[in-house]
């Protein structure tokens, strides 16, 4: 089905969040949606899908104009959308979730909606319990569960925002295979993403958003650095890593075992220098979030020793690991990073707290001023953090960070963030390299563990392999570690 | 009379006694299910059970004091749902005033008809049915609200996980904004939600006034704390029909003992036996959710296997989970 998107606009208050974008997508083809953070895309695509009506525009489906009042009736046109944070009801079950929202009758089947589930699973190869909960699935497998829910009701037209963020690299080949797939029987895919090289690799034609305007429309052959410049404006510089000669040790894990209720860490030895960064690799769930969080003192370890700075701190809490210098930096950002409803210059004030009893409110506001400008947040002291995007959130989240600190522990440092953060964001970690910290991180970003890591860790299962060197490891023999292959030879630990 | 028939009256007694409280808890697990918190149950009950009995009085009609009790907790709900919706108030803080507030207006306004002689809702027992052994007396010898009681939790048991609608329900409370885009109005279905829960909780007043504590005798009544008590029964049945209904039943029956034993435990004051409902409700709510806390997925994580997953699934069943958005507003934009 053809989209003709004419002269979109939406603004929210004072901020135009679309501005008269105008933009058709011939039927069949994947067309890709570029742009950095805050740039307009998800505004855009949730008018197209009936979420958000739009303040002027026109949209023309099929060569016919359609005023979409609530997502069903986009539904009903044949237009769906899988949300970037997933639009699911993590207490239900999955097929009770596959029902929600199908026509039918007063009292549905179960058997026949169980039925269609399979058969709709097994066309693309994904596997579902139907009676598991599903807040006990990953973030990609509910990504599969929604994609076969909007099939199921004869979606002609398929937008994903931002779906890649927080699936394995399997998932995401499959996730590709299914949207080539799905074009290839005549539907249109929209694809969100911020990600220059998923674009590149799976789209038809790219549009690239900037500041709530279309910047440009690119049908291939173009270069990267062509997409970078209309993204930003401008070219971005990835900065280089800089081999440090290493300090002594401040992480010294021996024998270290922890569990949860789905996994047990096989004992663990590990040594971490200052002005070193190690990256964790492995599948969601191999192990990598409970080593982070037994090196941290949140989650209890049942084996081994934690030393920090030489100082054996086994089976203390995470205040105690605090007062040693280590600093835990969690992916979700709002749940266990910040507080939503409090400001930049109270959160300065909760992590540094004054001495005395009373607050000195205009100069916590002017040190959160100088934060907001050292790096680059955009909004102001008093701006609520559920109110900054993704890419600030994260500034602000390492603004709070002050130096000295022996070892940062971070999960997926640049997970959503657009090109630009997520250099700044290294740009700061680097920063507290050079002033004498370690670095122990996680990513489910491949690309991301080979450019930053000097030292890679493979998680499979609980268990970790030694320290690997990047240089020597090309992405293959790293993909096949995670996947759980060649253990035996690769990394015998 | 031998044992088992005063036994069996006694247990009758309890299904009757714990009929309110099964009528209100669930009213406001259907309103909690869609996200809306109404905490005035305690001050709309014992309004609706002034209104309903005034309404008796003074009509002589026991279903026009039934429905003047269901208008005052729909009204009620409604200033909830006014407020917590519509003007984005905090549902708690409205719902609290509220409690205390209607309360004091029931006690004041109720003046006229204290101690007034009022009709009262007889047992009509069910042909045939009432002649079964044991079940008879139990279950087919009550009035015709107390039959209300046992439909409404086999209804709201079928409504919530049987029907298309109440899919909807159960997401409605949990994630609005994936509701919104299954295609549901949540703005209305909250309003009708909060309102319908409203009109049984309602109902629960003048089942006592009209009924299980027949008249109004202001604020010796003893209807007050009832409403808390629907209120901890909609959080520890889990906000599931069958659970609230057991949680009630168990409620009523501790209370009934406590009456019955008295005498025979002569050591005991009885104010423990008046309160140790409370503690052993509790008690049953730890039970119950003991399968969050993080030191038993530590424990599980050491069985086989095959028993965890077991023991994994029970406690998943067992455990109650408020609505994941309960209270919160929801906006499209």
């Amino acid at each position: 089905m053809d989209i003709i998107l004419k002269e979109i606009r939406k603004t929210f208050g004072r901020v135009t969040a679309s501005d008269r974008v105008t933009l058709a997508v011939p039927g069949g083809t994947i067309q890709g949606l570029l742009g950095e953070n805050g740039a307009g895309k998800s505004t855009l695509m949730k008018i197209l899908s009936g979420y958000l009506r739009p303040d002027g525009g026109e949209i023309l489906l099929g060569g016919k104009p359609v005023v979409f009042r609530h997502p069903a009736d986009a539904v009903r046109a044949g237009v769906g959308m899988l949300h970037q944070d997933p639009l699911d009801f993590p207490s239900l079950t999955v097929l009770e979730n596959f029902m929600s929202g199908r026509p039918g009758h007063f009292f549905p089947s179960r058997a026949a909606a169980r039925r269609r589930l399979r058969e709709l699973a097994a066309t693309f190869g994904f596997a579902f319990d139907p009676r598991a909960y599903l807040d006990t699935l990953t973030v990609g497998e509910r990504q599969q569960l929604e994609v076969l829910r909007l099939l199921s009701l004869d979606v002609r037209v398929l937008i994903l925002d931002e779906p890649t963020t927080g699936i394995s690299a399997a998932q995401k080949a499959q996730l590709f295979e299914t949207l080539r797939r799905l074009s290839a029987e005549g539907r249109t895919i929209l694809f969100v993403s911020h990600k220059l090289d998923e674009v590149e690799s799976l789209c038809h034609r790219v549009a690239v958003l900037r500041a709530g305007a279309l910047a440009g429309a690119l049908t291939p052959p173009y270069t990267t650095a062509e997409l970078v410049t209309l993204m930003f404006g401008r070219p971005v510089v990835p900065p280089q890593r800089q081999p440090q000669a290493p300090g002594r040790p401040v992480l010294e894990l021996r024998g270290v075992s922890a569990v949860d209720d789905r996994l047990r860490l096989a004992p663990l030895d590990l040594d971490i220098r200052a002005g070193e960064v190690v990256g964790l690799a492995g599948l969601t769930g191999s192990g990598q979030r409970l080593l982070l969080r037994a090196c941290a003192g949140l989650v209890r370890t049942t084996a081994g020793t934690v030393r920090i700075g030489g100082r054996d701190l086994t089976g203390h809490a995470f205040p105690s690991f605090r007062g040693h210098g280590v600093v835990f930096v969690p992916t979700a950002r709002l749940e266990e990073g910040l507080i939503g409803d409090m400001d930049l210059a109270e959160h300065l004030q909760l992590v540094h707290p004054p001495r005395g009893l009373f607050i000195d409110w205009p100069r916590a506001r002017a040190t959160a001023d100088e934060r907001i400008r050292e790096f680059a947040i955009r909004g102001r002291p008093d701006t609520r953090m559920r109110e900054l995007s993704g890419g600030n959130q994260q500034r602000a989240l390492l603004s709070l960070l002050a130096p000295p600190l022996a070892l940062i522990l971070i999960e997926e440092p640049t997970r959503g963030l657009d090109v630009e953060s997520a250099v700044a964001v290294w740009i700061r970690l680097r920063a507290h390299c050079q002033a004498g910290a370690a670095i122990l991180f996680l990513s489910s970003d491949l690309d991301e563990i080979r450019a930053h890591s000097d030292r890679i860790v493979v998680c499979f299962c609980g268990r970790s392999s030694p320290p690997l060197d990047p240089a020597t490891m090309d992405i293959e023999t790293l993909g096949r570690l995670i996947g759980g292959k060649g253990w035996d030879r690769e990394a015998a630990g | 009379m031998d044992w088992t028939a005063i036994l069996l009256t006694g247990l009758a007694g309890v299904l009757a006694t714990a009929g309110p409280l099964v009528m209100a808890a669930i009213g406001e697990a259907l309103s909690e299910r869609a996200g809306v918190v109404n905490l005035s149950l305690n001050g709309t009950l014992i309004l609706s059970a002034m209104t309903g009995f005034a309404v008796a009085v003074a009509t002589g009609s026991l279903a026009a004091g039934f429905l003047g009790g269901a208008v005052v907790g729909a009204a009620a709900a409604l200033l909830v749902a006014v407020a917590g919706i519509t003007l984005r108030q905090s549902q708690v803080a409205v719902g609290f005033v509220l409690a205390l507030t209607l309360k004091d207006l029931a006690y004041f306004l109720g003046t006229p008809v204290m101690g007034a002689a009022g009709p009262r809702l007889d047992v009509l027992p069910v042909p045939l049915l009432e002649r079964l052994p044991v079940v008879g007396p139990l279950l087919f010898r009550q009035d015709v609200m107390t039959y209300a009681s046992f439909l409404l939790i086999a209804a709201a048991w079928v409504w919530i996980y049987r029907t298309r609608p109440g899919l909807t329900l159960r997401g409605l409370g949990e994630q609005p904004a994936a509701a919104f885009v299954r295609g549901a109005d949540v703005t209305r279905l909250r309003y009708l939600y909060t309102v319908a829960g409203g009109a049984l909780v309602g109902l629960a007043g003048p089942m006592y006034s009209l009924s299980v504590k027949a008249g109004w005798k202001g604020t010796i009544s003893g209807l007050d704390g009832l409403g808390w008590i629907a209120l901890a029964l909609t959080i520890f049945g889990g906000w599931h029909p069958l659970r609230i209904a057991a949680g009630a039943y168990l409620f009523a029956f501790l209370q009934w003992l406590g009456v019955v034993l008295q005498p025979f435990l002569p050591g005991i004051p009885s104010q423990v036996l008046q309160v140790a409902p409370f503690p052993f409700m509790i008690l049953t709510l730890v039970l119950v959710n003991v399968g969050q806390a993080e030191w038993t997925g530590r424990l599980l994580a050491l069985l086989p296997e095959g028993g965890r997953r077991r023991l994994a699934g029970l406690l998943r069943l067992l455990r109650a989970n408020p609505p994941a958005a309960l209270g919160q507003t929801f906006e499209r934009e």
